[in-house]
């Protein structure tokens, strides 16, 4: 079309996520237009976050220091760690400023079907934290699929013998939900943990 | 190509980036493969879940195509059972153990009947429990590693059968087990349709088919026993110490 490095920025955008062959040439289209003022700037922030962001090595979330800028954070209850699937959770969790305590990414959800294992997931560092002690509640914020909720009781049950409090977020209604278009699912959810009114 | 059918949902898993390769079991075309658009997407993950009853609308240009599935949710049971860990891993070993078990597209409607009941009365964890087995006792005979539990392998009595020879699969006295009882599997009586079931018969029934599963259904394709299925003993076996 018009040449191997337009050919390859399109295959390279074409596979990021909410991305096809045609939206990636349109983006690469509009980054080409406007070389100085979309593109440059986009390649040194590529560059630098590739570089600088990793892995908090205490809890799993993605920043450029290492602990991450919410463990390390003294304003927030180190006491009460929210355990989360992916970062994409935590930075939901986060947008809806809800949690003041601090996060623990497991990077994924124990599938029996999927071959995901416990050694596969960043599960033995929320137990090793747990154990060395300062940890009231863990809440376990991960999704309400089969998998999550296997993952949801293995964790409770290795983390009750270390006399931790755990809980779980709740399901049900959502905000603006009318009740006759949810699914069985959710309704027996959602009445299963009514509370007083 | 197409055919719609209720059908309980195996697997799902997730293909690009909001669809789903489902594999579902269903009463005329067995345990059957296809693409579940949307299947993995927020609005239709719920329906897509391993255990789901759902009504089916499968669609390929030819038989032996992957085709693709729709779906509306019938029964709930994945949702119903998220809360309990022992009702979870009941529902996950099942589906599992299917579909591990199973060779594809070839019908087992005794199969398909048991599982739905099964998932229909998982809340009834004591009676659920012992179908369980009953039902992986079924999906053996179905697939030609039948159990005989009808009389002595020893003395050819119907009485006081106690054990089963993990070689054979063919029940054992109390009696003429002798000297060999620590070699044998024990025999719940429930599995002889008597007596109340408790948690070590469901523990000894588990390790009962668990061993025929893991040699024969499992072995003569050179696959373990599903994870699923051994984390479902691990909880069984808590519950009988």
């Amino acid at each position: 079309m018009g040449g191997p490095e337009i050919e390859r920025l399109i295959g390279l955008l074409a596979r990021l996520p909410g991305f096809g062959p045609r939206s990636a040439r349109r983006a690469a289209l509009r980054l080409l237009s406007q070389p100085q003022t979309r593109m440059l700037p986009l390649a040194t922030a590529l560059a630098e976050a590739a570089a600088a962001v990793r892995s908090c090595a205490r809890c799993g979330n993605l920043d450029s220091r290492d602990p991450c800028a919410i463990c390390t954070d003294p304003q927030r209850e180190a006491g009460l760690v929210c355990v989360v699937e992916g970062v994409g959770d935590l930075w939901a969790l986060e947008r809806a400023g809800v949690h003041r305590g601090t996060y623990h990414v497991l990077g994924g959800t124990l599938s029996a079907l999927a071959g995901t294992g416990p050694e596969d997931l960043n599960l033995a560092p929320l137990l090793a934290r747990v154990a060395e002690g300062g940890v009231t509640e863990v809440i376990l914020a991960l999704g309400a699929t089969v998998d999550g909720a296997t993952t949801a009781h293995w964790l409770a049950d290795r983390l009750k013998p270390l006399g931790v409090a755990i809980s779980r977020v709740a399901q049900g209604v959502p905000m603006g939900g009318a009740l006759d278009v949810l699914d069985d699912g959710t309704l027996g959810a959602a009445l299963r943990a009514r509370r007083a009114f | 190509m197409e055919w719609e059918a209720p059908a309980i949902i195996l697997s799902a898993r997730p293909y690009g980036e909001g669809d789903a390769i489902a594999s579902v079991l269903t009463e005329e075309h067995g345990v059957h493969r296809g693409l579940a658009r949307g299947g993995a997407s927020s609005r239709h993950a719920a329906v897509w879940q391993g255990g789901n009853l759902v009504q089916v609308r499968w669609v390929g240009r030819l038989a032996d195509q992957l085709g693709s599935y729709t779906g509306e949710l019938v029964h709930a049971a994945a949702a119903l059972a998220l809360d309990d860990a022992l009702t979870l891993a009941m529902l996950t070993s099942v589906c599992a153990v299917a579909e591990g078990a199973l060779p594809e597209r070839q019908p087992h409607p005794r199969v398909f009947a048991g599982m739905l009941h099964l998932l229909a009365n998982l809340a009834h964890r004591e009676e659920a429990l012992a179908d369980l087995v009953r039902w992986e006792a079924a999906l053996l005979a179905e697939l030609g590693y039948g159990l005989d539990l009808a009389r002595c392998a020893v003395t050819g009595s119907g009485e006081d059968l106690a054990f089963v020879s993990p070689k054979t699969g063919r029940a054992v006295s109390a009696g003429a087990a002798g000297a060999w009882k620590p070699r044998l599997l024990r025999l719940p009586a429930f599995l002889l349709g008597q007596g109340p079931a408790g948690p070590a018969d469901w523990r000894d029934g588990l390790r009962l088919t668990g061993h025929f599963l893991a040699r024969d259904a499992f072995g003569h394709h050179h696959r373990p026993l599903p994870p699923a299925r051994q984390l479902l003993y691990d909880r069984v076996a808590d519950l009988a110490e």
